[in-house]
């Protein structure tokens, strides 16, 4: 769970409530497979923590509309960041690519929340590592603008304009154990140090 | 975390996340690219005392997999035989800008006296009769490759005791992490004080044997023999070396580790040594993921 942090009050509204969010993850997964023809050759690739479950829904949604089993799995860019050293040591999350690897496929990437773009950075980096795909496209849930570099999501949940100073926070059930929800949370302190990411809740590792 | 000075720092948590690390890490090697930029500008000074291949050459590796930069320095051939000190050859390695500084000594405590003197981390790579950390989470990562577990497990520690910073960092951590951990030795080869290790102890290998999920052979260390602790090589091979017939007291699905280098026929049979039970080779490999795992660890973030 988020703790508030020392300082100011803040204020916490719902943009996407769990019935948006199952409502968007359909759309998108039409929208991927209206661009991809169909899903063939198509791998989803999610970016921990919590584009994980949003590809494995994703994957799930394509399979209902179409009959197609589109592999899932899971890559990690934290060894590949730009900003290692601006902060203290982070833990490895997990990457684990469908068997076949990622040779002449459509890799699309899904995360959260789109935000500097030096994830998306990371991962392009990590992925160049497992192979050559044919492409590489982004699929996320929310964009909230502020890149720092020019990316940009093929696949967009809801754009959504935010400050700097606010923070969005994503809840999904397979993750954080609570119902599915994003809010934005204006915060009374000092921001554009994150990634945007949403805080990861407080795990006893 | 700081420096890796000795296995009794880890708590369960952060030696767990170290196993994980090394986890993620070892997938590098199905890669055809083993490489990543993470530490690319660090350097790190392999600072050797003591003759090594093995631990020298997996850290080496395990930097440059990380794109860090390495610098090996070794006592012999270099001022320290014209006679630099410690502190000295520190000092000046630093002023070269090294940001870790993994260090193999002769003598117990080098590290930790090296940690107050220099900026950067110290990994200790075997300080004398000391501890030896990273082999102690290297044996650790096999027995959870192999076994899926090092919780609960039977692992017996047999040999030169007294000598072995390898069997004192495995049973401060493998007790850590919640194994069992018994030590079989002739009394010679036992340190004094022994009974305060959280560890049984055994003179008997043929009772042990067969209710050991992992047992674990430590060389002789004839170069640090100063007396006679046993009467002849043939009576403690006979008594505690680990021949095939031993080999076949053991449960089936039971390891046979060795942190190398081995002297065959002596405290380990060739054929016990070759055998699928063994995880001699697979030990070296798991070496370089867990060295990288601590290195990311150490200097992956801010310098603070």
């Amino acid at each position: 769970m988020a703790t508030a942090p020392a300082g100011g009050p803040r204020t916490a509204r719902t943009v996407l409530s769990g019935d948006d969010i199952s409502r968007v993850t359909t759309r998108m997964a039409h929208q991927i497979l209206e661009k991809t023809s169909g899903g063939a050759d198509v791998i989803l690739l999610g970016i921990p923590t919590r584009g994980v479950p949003l590809a494995r829904r994703l994957a799930a949604r394509m399979r209902d509309v179409e009959g197609v089993d589109v592999p899932n799995g899971s890559l990690d860019p934290t060894m590949y960041r730009d900003d290692l050293r601006l902060r203290g040591v982070r833990p490895l999350e997990v990457t684990d690519l469908p068997a076949g690897g990622v040779d002449g496929r459509i890799v699309v990437l899904v995360d959260d929340v789109l935000f500097s773009g030096r994830t998306v950075r990371a991962a392009l980096d990590a992925l160049a590592e497992y192979g050559r795909p044919r492409a590489v496209q982004l699929a996320v849930l929310v964009d909230r603008g502020h890149r720092e570099l020019p990316i940009r999501a093929d696949y967009v949940g809801k754009n959504m304009p935010t400050a700097r100073l606010e923070s969005v926070q994503v809840r999904l059930s397979e993750i954080d154990h609570e119902p599915d929800e994003v809010r934005i949370v204006a915060e009374d302190r000092r921001a554009g140090d994150g990634d945007g990411r949403s805080p990861e809740p407080r795990a006893a590792r | 975390m700081k420096h890796l000075l000795s296995a009794e720092d880890l708590g369960r948590d952060e030696a767990i996340a170290i196993l994980d690390t090394a986890e993620q890490m070892s997938l590098l090697g199905d890669r055809s690219v083993k490489k990543l930029p993470t530490l690319r500008g660090r350097t790190v000074v392999n600072l050797f005392y003591e003759d090594s291949t093995r631990t020298r050459t997996s850290f080496e590796l395990a930097a440059k997999r990380l794109s860090a930069d390495v610098v090996n320095f070794s006592a012999r051939g270099s001022s320290v035989s014209k006679g630099e000190s410690l502190k000295d050859t520190a000092l000046t390695l630093e002023a070269m800008g090294s940001d870790a500084v993994v260090i193999r000594h002769p003598a117990s405590g080098a590290p930790h006296r090296l940690s107050s003197w220099i900026r950067g981390s110290v990994v200790n790579a075997g300080d004398g009769t000391h501890e030896h950390p990273t082999q102690a989470l290297l044996d650790a990562f096999t027995m959870r490759r192999r076994l899926g577990r090092v919780n609960d497990l039977s692992v017996t520690i047999v040999g030169d005791v007294l000598h072995s910073r390898v069997a004192r960092s495995n049973v401060r951590l493998l007790h850590t992490l919640g194994a069992g951990v018994t030590l079989v030795a002739p009394p010679t080869l036992l340190p004094v004080g022994v009974e305060t290790w959280p560890a049984e102890i055994s003179y008997d290998l043929d009772a042990v044997l067969p209710k050991s999920d992992v047992v674990m052979m430590l060389r002789v260390q004839a170069e640090r023999m100063n007396a006679a602790f046993f009467p002849t090589e043939r009576e403690y091979s006979r008594r505690y070396g680990l021949d095939a017939d031993r080999m076949a007291m053991l449960p089936d699905h039971a390891l046979v580790m060795h942190p190398g280098p081995m002297v065959r026929g002596m405290e380990i049979a060739s054929e016990v040594a070759d055998s699928v039970r063994s995880t001699v080779v697979e030990q070296v490999a798991n070496g370089v993921s867990v060295r990288m795992a601590v290195l990311y660890l150490l200097l992956g973030g801010s310098p603070e």
